[in-house]
C-alpha cells in the first residue's frame, strides 16, 4: 500500500515537472511550479520524509514562486519600457 | 515488485533531462530559472530514494521506540533539506541577475543578449 | 548556430541517459534494509538525546557542513540584495496607491498573520523534537510577515518590517552561529562540539546545541527571506 502511493505520488511529480518545462507562457509557468512544488512535498511525505517535505512546501511552492512572479513583473516593465525594443520571435 | 526498486532513480534522472532540455528550449533566463530549479528537484528525489527503507518509518525518535520499527536515513534527508534551503537562495541569486540583465539590456532572451554586448 | 546547440544539447542528453542506465543497477535498491550511515546517525542522535535525528545530523554531527550551507545562503542573498539596489535614476520614487481589500480578505490576511508567525517560531523552537527547525521556520515566519502586504497595503508592511533591525538580525545569526562553534572549542576542545548537557530523550530542553543553532539559523534565514522579499517588492512596486 505504501509503495503504491509512493510510485504514485513519484508519478505525479515526474508528470507536473514534465509540464512545468513544457509550459510557455510565463505566469502560467508559475502556477505550475508552484503545484510542482507540492505534489513533490506529497512525494517527500511517502518517502517518509516530514522534515524535506516542510522545506520543500515553504521553499517550493511559496517562496520561489512568489520571488520568480516579482521579477518577472519587473523584468517585463523594463522590456516594455524600452526605447530601442527589438521584435519578439 | 523488483522492477519497481529502480522506478524513483528513474524520476529523478527524468527530473534532470527534462529541466536541461528546458533550459537549452528557454527563450528567456526566467524561464530558465524555473528550469534549472525542476533539474535540481530531481536531486532531492535522488537523495531520498537512496535513503528509503520499506516499512521504515519518518527518522524522528519517540520516547521509547527506537528499537522497535526501523527508521529511513536520516543522513541524505538532511543533505536535502539543506540542499533546498540553499536553493532558494541561490534562485534569488540568479532571479537578481536577471533583473539587472533585463534593466541594462531591455531583454532577457538570451540570443538577442550575444549581439547587445558592449 | 541554434541547429549546433541542439545538436550539443540532444548529445548531451543521450549521453547522459546512456551512462544513467548504466549507473542505477548500481546503486542499492530502493526500499533495501542496508544502510549503514543511518544505523550510525541514528545511534549518535540516540546519544545525544536528539529526538528528530535530522536535525541532529544537521546541526550536531554536521554543523560544520551546515555552517557552509548557512554561509552560502548568506552570500547569496547578500548578492541578490546588492544587485536589486535601486539605480540613480530610479531615487524619484513614490509608494503605489493602495487598491480596495475586500474586508474579509483584510481579516483572513491579518488572522493568519499572527498564525503563521506563531507557527514558523513554534517549528523553530520544536526543531529538535519534532520535523522542522530552523530553515522551515525561518522562511515560514519570514514569508508570512508578506500576508500584511495581502491584507492590507504597502506601508502596513514597511511599518512591520524593519529592514535595518533585520539586516543586523541575519548577520547575528551567522555571528550566533560561529559563535556557538567557538564556545565548543573553548568549553569541549573542539569546534561546534555538543557541549551542553543533553537532556533527557523527548524533553523540551534536550539535545543540547541543536536548539541553539536551530534558533540562530531560523534567526539568519526568517530575516534574510524578508531581506529578499522586500527587495523584489521594492523593485516592483516602488520605482518608476
Amino acid at each position: 500500500m505504501a509503495d503504491v502511493l509512493m510510485v504514485g505520488a513519484l508519478l505525479l511529480t515526474a508528470a507536473t515537472g514534465t509540464v512545468t518545462v513544457l509550459t510557455r507562457e510565463p505566469r502560467a509557468q508559475l502556477m505550475v511550479l508552484s503545484s510542482f512544488g507540492l505534489v513533490m512535498s506529497l512525494a517527500f511525505l511517502t518517502l517518509q520524509a516530514p522534515d524535506v517535505a516542510l522545506s520543500q512546501l515553504a521553499v517550493g511552492s511559496i517562496v520561489v514562486p512568489l520571488m520568480t512572479l516579482l521579477a518577472l513583473r519587473v523584468i517585463e516593465r523594463h522590456s516594455r519600457e524600452s526605447p530601442t525594443k527589438r521584435g519578439k520571435p | 515488485m523488483r522492477s519497481m526498486a529502480y522506478f524513483p532513480y528513474f524520476v529523478a534522472g527524468w527530473l534532470m533531462v527534462m529541466g536541461a532540455v528546458g533550459i537549452v528550449w528557454s527563450r528567456n533566463l526566467v524561464r530558465a530559472i524555473v528550469c534549472l530549479s525542476v533539474t535540481q528537484s530531481g536531486t532531492y528525489v535522488l537523495l531520498l530514494a537512496i535513503g528509503y527503507q520499506r516499512h521504515a518509518v519518518a527518522p524522528i525518535l519517540g520516547a521509547q521506540d527506537e528499537n522497535t520499527r526501523p527508521l529511513v536515513d536520516p543522513v541524505v534527508q538532511a543533505m536535502t533539506l539543506t540542499d533546498i534551503v540553499v536553493s532558494a537562495g541561490v534562485t534569488a541569486l540568479l532571479l537578481a541577475i536577471a533583473v539587472q540583465v533585463a534593466r541594462r539590456h531591455r531583454t532577457t532572451d538570451p540570443d538577442q543578449l550575444s549581439t547587445l554586448t558592449g | 548556430m541554434k541547429r549546433l546547440r541542439w545538436l550539443v544539447c540532444w548529445f548531451g542528453i543521450c549521453t547522459f541517459g546512456i551512462l544513467l542506465i548504466f549507473a542505477i543497477p548500481g546503486l542499492p535498491p530502493v526500499g533495501d534494509v542496508s544502510h549503514p550511515y543511518r544505523d550510525l546517525a541514528v545511534r549518535a542522535a540516540v546519544e545525544h538525546a536528539t529526538a528528530n535525528t535530522v536535525a541532529s545530523v544537521n546541526f550536531d554531527t554536521r554543523a560544520f557542513d551546515t555552517l557552509g550551507e548557512e554561509a552560502i545562503f548568506f552570500t547569496a542573498v547578500l548578492g541578490a540584495i546588492a544587485l536589486l539596489r535601486p539605480a540613480r535614476h530610479e531615487k524619484d520614487r513614490r509608494l503605489p496607491h493602495s487598491g480596495r481589500v475586500l474586508a474579509s480578505t483584510r481579516l483572513a490576511g491579518y488572522v493568519f498573520l499572527g498564525i503563521t508567525t506563531v507557527v514558523g517560531w513554534d517549528v523553530v523552537a520544536h526543531g529538535h523534537l519534532t520535523p522542522g527547525g530552523g530553515f522551515q521556520g525561518g522562511i515560514v515566519a519570514g514569508s508570512g510577515l508578506h500576508l500584511a502586504y495581502v491584507a492590507g497595503n504597502y506601508s502596513v508592511l514597511q511599518r512591520i518590517r524593519p529592514l535595518r533591525l533585520l539586516e543586523i538580525g541575519e548577520a547575528a545569526g551567522v555571528v550566533g552561529f560561529i559563535g556557538i562553534g567557538l564556545a565548543g572549542l573553548v568549553c569541549a576542545g573542539s569546534f561546534l562540539t555538543n557541549f551542553v548537557p543533553m537532556g533527557i530523550l523527548g524533553g523540551f530542553l534536550s539535545g543540547g546545541t541543536v536548539a541553539l543553532l536551530n534558533a540562530v539559523v531560523g534567526l539568519e534565514v526568517g530575516c534574510g527571506v524578508v531581506m529578499l522579499l522586500s527587495r523584489f517588492l521594492e523593485q516592483d512596486l516602488v520605482m518608476t
